[in-house]
């Protein structure tokens, strides 16, 4: 499994790209923003927790369908499914190594993406901490829409429309951990419930996936 | 003598054509009295005026727009555990009535908002969610539409079907989270002291039932039409063998 982990990461960084691909798409969306509502700000900073929450689920959407379908097109996944690794694990796995490839770099730089949209230096740190609790369930609830998209040719936009729904629970709860710190209301009950959504998500839909994968490989 | 016989799609397209026209013809009934005993002979409320007896599409519609996906989910369920092509493909053919009645429900509640609220539309939870269950129906039936295979598509856009339903349910409570409603509580619970007023609550029984035999009428067609289009196709393909 670390093996896997270990080839996943060399790969995603090395060939190709798209290691740094989400986290410019995420800087591209944050720049944009201001320019379209304009420079105030007061207002930017109001809508900072939304845009920074979005810039991230569409980052992270957008680089889904690396996780399955370069090695369904090769017939890496077929030699997975008759690995001595369930291919439960394998999921989880490459699961875990998208959200190392783009989630954990957007959760790195959105604190000064969070001050180029005014934010307090003291408010960053609910950004940061609601961030890094709910990208990894955006990864591990992507696989299961790259999963079921895996055998369609172009299925990008599809994977999208089946994905953003099913992100919908994440992204309320982290939003609302970030701007209820930001409002210093206590958070609490949002933040357990976000890192419950995240564990659940880890431990439930790999089961999923490997399940619509063998479906697809059949 | 079991319900599962009807699993095979020759009797179920003899059942079903047996029990078509009594389906249809109670839903006639049932939105033909419903609708006019609402529209026309029943007071105007005292507040909201003639306006309410947009209860009389919107509340059954809505209703059936939740129901729809329930019965794709046990009609998913049914087809992962025992394999029946027709429960797969009743599930396909509800989700185009199921998205249909989300949409009127949708649009329905805006022209009653309108009036009542003083705006078309509000980031109300259950306005939210049904704008969520809208687009989980759309999903839906894009997968149907871009896979080739028909078993596979089937497997897959049950076990959507499956998790959606989850994240549908925890959604649906993500947004009372998130924000609080402008939408009125249940219009029709067991707990009779909330419920509408009788003038109202008996047209509306009439037309629930209307709608519910609606949805069956309407996913019975669909679902004869898919079973149809597979045999045209099986037959198409046993004529290109020869």
């Amino acid at each position: 499994m670390i093996a896997l982990l270990q080839r996943d990461l060399i790969l995603a960084v090395r060939a190709g790209g798209g290691f740094g691909l989400g986290m410019a798409f995420f800087l591209i969306v944050v720049i944009l923003v201001p320019l379209g509502i304009g420079p105030d700000l007061e207002i930017l900073s109001k809508v900072s927790v939304g845009i920074l929450w979005v810039g991230a689920l569409l980052a992270c959407v957008l680089s889904l369908d690396r996780i399955f379908s370069l090695d369904y097109d090769d017939g890496t996944l077929e030699l997975l499914l008759t690995s001595p690794i369930p291919l439960e694990a394998v999921v989880t796995v490459k699961s875990f190594s998208h959200w190392i490839t783009t989630g954990l770099p957007l959760v790195v730089i959105s604190p000064i993406l969070g001050l180029l949209l005014g934010l307090q230096v003291s408010d960053l740190k609910w950004v940061f901490i609601s961030l890094l609790l709910g990208t990894p369930a955006l990864s591990v609830i992507g696989a299961f829409g790259a999963a079921l998209t895996v055998g369609i040719r172009r299925g990008g936009l599809l994977l999208s429309l089946l994905v953003l729904p099913l992100y919908v629970p994440t992204l309320i709860f982290g939003a609302n951990v970030a701007s209820k710190g930001l409002a210093d209301i206590s958070n609490n009950s949002a933040l357990l419930i976000l890192t419950a959504v995240t564990l659940a998500a880890f431990s439930i839909l790999p089961f999923a996936s490997a399940l619509v994968l063998r479906i697809n490989l059949r | 003598m079991s319900l599962w016989e009807y699993a095979n799609p020759v009797k179920f397209l003899n059942l079903s054509d047996k029990v078509l026209p009594f389906f249809a013809g109670f839903s006639i009934i049932g939105l033909a009295v419903g609708l006019f005993w609402g529209f026309f002979f029943t007071p105007d409320d005292y507040r909201q005026g003639s306006t309410v007896k947009i209860i009389y599409l919107h509340v059954p519609s809505a209703l059936m727009a939740i129901n729809a996906w329930f019965m794709m989910l046990v009609a998913s369920v049914i087809w992962l555990v025992r394999r029946h092509h027709v429960s797969a493909l009743a599930a396909k053919a509800a989700a185009p009535v199921g998205v249909t009645m989300t949409m009127v429900a949708l649009v329905t509640g805006a022209l009653w908002g309108q009036p009542m609220w003083g705006t078309w539309w509000a980031w109300d939870p259950r306005l939210t969610s049904f704008l969520i269950l809208f687009l989980f129906y759309l999903g839906y039936i894009a997968l149907w539409s871009s896979i080739d295979n028909p078993d596979t598509a089937a497997d897959l856009t049950s076990m959507l079907c499956i998790v959606g339903s989850v994240f549908a349910i925890l959604s649906r409570y993500a947004v009372n989270f998130w924000n609080q409603g402008l939408h009125q509580g249940a219009s029709l619970s067991l707990d009779k002291e909330k419920n509408v007023a009788d003038v109202f609550y008996q047209p509306l029984l009439f037309s629930i039932f209307g709608f519910v035999f609606l949805f069956l009428t309407l996913v019975l067609i669909g679902t004869r039409t898919e079973i149809r289009l597979r045999r045209a196709e099986a037959l198409r393909l046993k004529k290109d063998r020869e």
